[in-house]
């Protein structure tokens, strides 16, 4: 059961203290605290991170836990300087507040490429969190949750401690320093045991003394795989998603909305549905429907029956079109020319002009999509698995017309997010529908099909590529990448405005990768085309990387050289701890020895939020068929503060990247997915997954993250490997267009 | 019109519908709602329980054709040499397809309690997961019959 209690955002604590300073410009400013919106309705809150009552100690991970780990890793930042049982511990969500802004998402905004940020220039991101402080972004994404949490949740955890050891100091008349901390309890010179619970109290309602960090060597949590804090509940059925609230009443919700995308509704006749067995209601949503039920099948029966009239989207009619309508942007100015090294106007005759593109995709999380809500007494509760959670109460409270205020918020697992949770429709959905119900607990949830048809995609994306080698080098790269712009429309969707100049997303994983290249040039030029596109796992890396990085194969074997080595060559002038993770795919491959006919491999490396990973995938021809039957990957996060985690997280984003990679593609007839379930849109399964190889090396200087970029790096290494094996160059996604693969 | 059925040992009746497909009776009916819902169509696993034994996918098998006994991720017990063998291996992320993988290997390990890695292959074809936590599954039950067999 929740520790958090009854939570109103208005609501200060009593004896609130704020350990949780901005890490602004390197330095702990304890002294400017931020609003503590815990109210526990037993125990006490030491800070926005910390309840400790008779039962137990509560940290508050105030970052989506959507499958990467976030909870238990920042959980273990609190616990190494609280010296708690680390297994005893439960983790929670949080509410939404301000006091948890993610510092780090501002990292991304200097137009500078990660690996080659100056040491000022990380000083000056540093400063840009008080930027995030003062909007209070509290949002899951850009794999940045761990570099945000990393000083701040330490100092919280060291300043509980020191608060509790100060209240046991003043009841045992010794001084603070005499006493020491451990399992959960303030222990005397004499062995006096205190638990904190006795101190909490206390310690809530005084100031926190200054504390410096412990480090690292004392460290005896952070560096080890510890056990997941979610684990148990997962493996028991008890972990509770946004559809699994016992609420009683409760009627079941779904939606069909018009599925021409960006289209509308003429008219519709509830009758059909309302003659089925289950079916209660029938709400007219404006784009669509909601209907409501007994049971959700009955809902989603009832959805299938209501009779529509749908208006047209207003989108090109099919492929084509939308691709056309791409290909133009290459004829406007470029958006960003974020790199722009040398000449690269004047090629060589032996340059090669290549052509590259990639489709839509859609997120398609193990769970669709769907959210809990409950008006009662003008005040509403609600229940969503989400990456966003100040947004979704400015959505849901306009939604239901409500102030934001009236909105309490419980942020559940989510089964899956991939960047889908960052958007709030769901939950502007049951908000909806809860406030035309007033006092009946809604829990809608969207059928798979509602689910695919009705997603945020990774936008379709085209690059023309020039390049040329001389004496075995690269002399020219110029690259022009044409997409819609996800930063553009995101935007838009949660401020109603588009920010301004160089999109720097709709070019990561290509302007800011490090080669030394003499000629180099990376061009974004922004589509209009009015698809609902958003953040997809490793957003621009996710094509751009396989642009870049098909692109210096075609290079490599121009020059006649061997790829890794040829990448090596580029790589190392600029960047050792790229070519460090290179070095290391080479030596787990073996790379330099030969392989049997009919197997090949390929090799891609991806910088993407601040952390180089590479990756060598070895296919095999298997009676007509492609199979991926090993991937070695090496990734540099700096710091690995959870290696169990880091390797889990690499290996999905590898699985998520070649699930793309290999049958991923959301294509369009008149503006509707013509995708709708797995059958249709699948990803990789038990039998088609390769054996992983992860090496995690610890020698960048300044940590990453982790959630995002194994992504990148995988369809390039299977398109470079397929080259290796065939000779054919493919330069479009999915690869089962031009192959038969296992599937 | 109600009908009678057996879930984790406890007996249930419910007038929903006769053609409601267990995996809502379960979760909607009966507030079970450690068996998940991924695609209505049989195509991801996660709605994976056993009826009279035998991993089944709740989505398709109607309240009126129920066989046998019912046995959910919540029936199962959390102490199982296949929990824990997924505990040491810490498979899960997101967790939302375990219930269904679980209950699958579970069915697996059952009719054969050594599998080949072509065994695994074959029986969790079914079960999506888009996290991509496979190579721990794949462990995880190769350790859960490794342990079974050695306390036989």
């Amino acid at each position: 059961m929740s520790r958090l209690g009854t939570i109103t955002r208005r609501t200060l604590l009593v004896g609130a203290v704020a350990v949780a300073g901005g890490a602004a410009f390197g330095i702990y400013q304890i002294r400017k605290p931020v609003e503590n919106p815990l109210t526990p309705d037993q125990g006490a809150t030491l800070n926005p991170y910390v309840i400790i009552d008779t039962s137990g100690i509560t940290i508050i991970a105030p970052r989506a836990e959507m499958g990467q780990g976030v909870h238990t890793t920042l959980a273990a930042l609190v616990a190494e300087e609280l010296d708690v049982d680390f297994a005893s511990i439960r983790v929670e969500h949080g509410p939404p507040s301000s006091a948890y802004y993610n510092g780090a998402l501002m990292h991304a905004a200097l137009p500078v490429a990660d690996y080659a940020m100056k040491d000022w220039q990380h000083t000056v991101v540093g400063g840009l969190a008080a930027a995030s402080k003062l909007l209070g972004l509290q949002v899951t994404g850009g794999s940045t949750s761990t570099v945000d949490a990393f000083e701040k949740m330490r100092y919280a955890g060291a300043g509980a401690r020191e608060a509790l050891k100060a209240v046991a100091a003043e009841r045992l008349g010794v001084d603070r320093a005499a006493l020491r901390t451990e399992g959960g309890f303030v222990i005397a010179p004499d062995d006096t045991r205190i638990p904190y619970a006795e101190l909490a109290m206390d310690a809530a309602a005084r100031p926190v003394p200054d504390v410096g960090l412990r480090p690292q060597s004392d460290w005896t949590l952070l560096g080890r795989a510890l056990p997941r804090s979610d684990m148990r509940a997962k493996i028991t059925g008890q972990a509770q998603y946004a559809t699994d609230i016992p609420l009683p009443g409760l009627k079941f919700a779904t939606v069909r909305i018009c599925p021409h995308l960006g289209g509308g509704m003429a008219g519709f006749d509830p009758a059909p549905a309302l003659d089925l067995p289950g079916v209660e209601r029938v709400i007219d949503m404006g784009n669509g429907v909601a209907v409501i039920a007994r049971n959700t099948w009955a809902a989603m029966e009832g959805a299938k029956a209501v009779q529509v009239d749908w208006t047209p989207a207003p989108l090109p009619a099919d492929m084509d079109g939308m691709f056309t309508a791409i290909a133009a942007a290459f004829d406007t100015e470029p958006n960003s020319t974020l790199r722009d090294d040398g000449d690269t106007s004047a090629l060589p005759d032996s340059a090669i002009n290549v052509e590259y593109r990639v489709p839509f995709l859609a997120h398609s999380t193990m769970e669709p999509q769907g959210a809990t809500a409950w008006l009662q007494d003008g005040q509403m509760t609600i229940w969503a698995g989400n990456q966003a959670p100040r947004i979704c109460v400015q959505v849901a409270a306009e939604a239901a017309g409500v102030p934001e205020d009236a909105i309490t918020l419980h942020t559940t697992f989510m089964g899956g997010g991939f960047g889908r949770r960052a958007e709030t429709d769901a939950v502007a959905q049951v908000a909806r529908i809860a406030a035309e119900m007033p006092g009946t607990p809604i829990r809608l949830t969207w059928s798979r099909e509602e689910d695919m048809r009705h997603d945020f995609y990774r936008p379709a994306a085209m690059a023309r590529m020039q390049g040329a080698v001389a004496d075995g080098r690269i002399s020219h790269f110029n690259a022009a990448i044409a997409a819609p712009s996800v930063t553009r429309a995101a935007m838009t969707r949660i401020m109603g405005s588009a920010p301004g100049g160089a999109d720097k997303g709709h070019v990561e994983g290509a302007f800011d990768q490090p080669y030394a290249i003499p000629n180099y040039r990376v061009a974004g030029h922004l589509a209009d085309l009015d698809v609902p596109i958003g953040f997809w796992r490793s957003v621009g890396a996710s094509f751009n990387g396989f642009f870049h990085e098909s692109f210096v194969d075609e290079l490599a074997h121009a020059a006649g050289a061997d790829p890794l080595a040829f990448r090596l060559a580029h790589v190392a002038p600029e960047s050792a701890v790229a070519a460090g993770v290179l070095e290391r795919v080479r030596d787990m491959s073996g790379w330099d020895t030969p392989l049997p006919e009919g197997r090949a491999r390929g090799v891609a490396m991806t910088w993407s939020f601040g952390t180089p990973t590479a990756v060598v995938l070895e296919i095999a021809r298997a009676g007509g068929r492609m199979r991926v039957d090993r991937a070695f990957m090496a990734c540099d996060p700096g710091l690995a503060l959870d290696p169990g985690i880091i390797r889990a997280q690499m290996e999905s984003g590898l699985i998520y990247g070649l699930s793309a990679a290999v049958m991923g593609e959301i294509t369009f007839t008149d503006g509707r997915a013509d995708q709708e379930n797995f059958p249709d849109y699948d990803g990789l399964r038990m039998f088609n997954t390769p054996q992983i190889d992860v090496a995690i090396l610890q020698d960048n200087p300044h940590m990453g993250g982790v959630g995002e970029p194994g992504t990148p790096p995988a369809a390039p290494a299977l398109a470079n490997a397929m080259f290796a094996l065939t000779g054919t160059r493919a330069r479009s996604l999915p690869l089962r267009d031009v192959a038969d693969f296992v599937v | 019109m109600s009908i009678t059925l057996t879930v984790n040992e406890t007996e249930y009746r419910t007038d929903a519908a006769p053609d409601t497909p267990l995996l809502w009776v379960l979760r909607d009916e009966l507030s079970l709602t450690g068996t998940k819902f991924g695609c209505g169509i049989a195509a991801c696993g996660a709605c994976t329980v056993h009826v009279d034994g035998q991993a089944v996918r709740s989505c398709q098998v109607r309240l009126a054709d129920i066989w046998g006994p019912v046995t959910t991720i919540e029936g199962l017990g959390d102490q199982t040499p296949l929990q824990a063998a997924w505990e040491r291996h810490q498979v899960a992320q997101c967790g939302y397809c375990q219930s269904g993988q679980i209950m699958q290997a579970a069915d697996l390990l059952a009719n054969n309690p050594s599998p080949t890695d072509d065994d695994i292959d074959a029986a969790m074809g079914g079960n999506l997961c888009r996290c991509g936590t496979y190579t721990a599954i794949r462990a995880a039950i190769h350790d859960a019959a490794d342990q079974m067999g050695g306390a036989q």
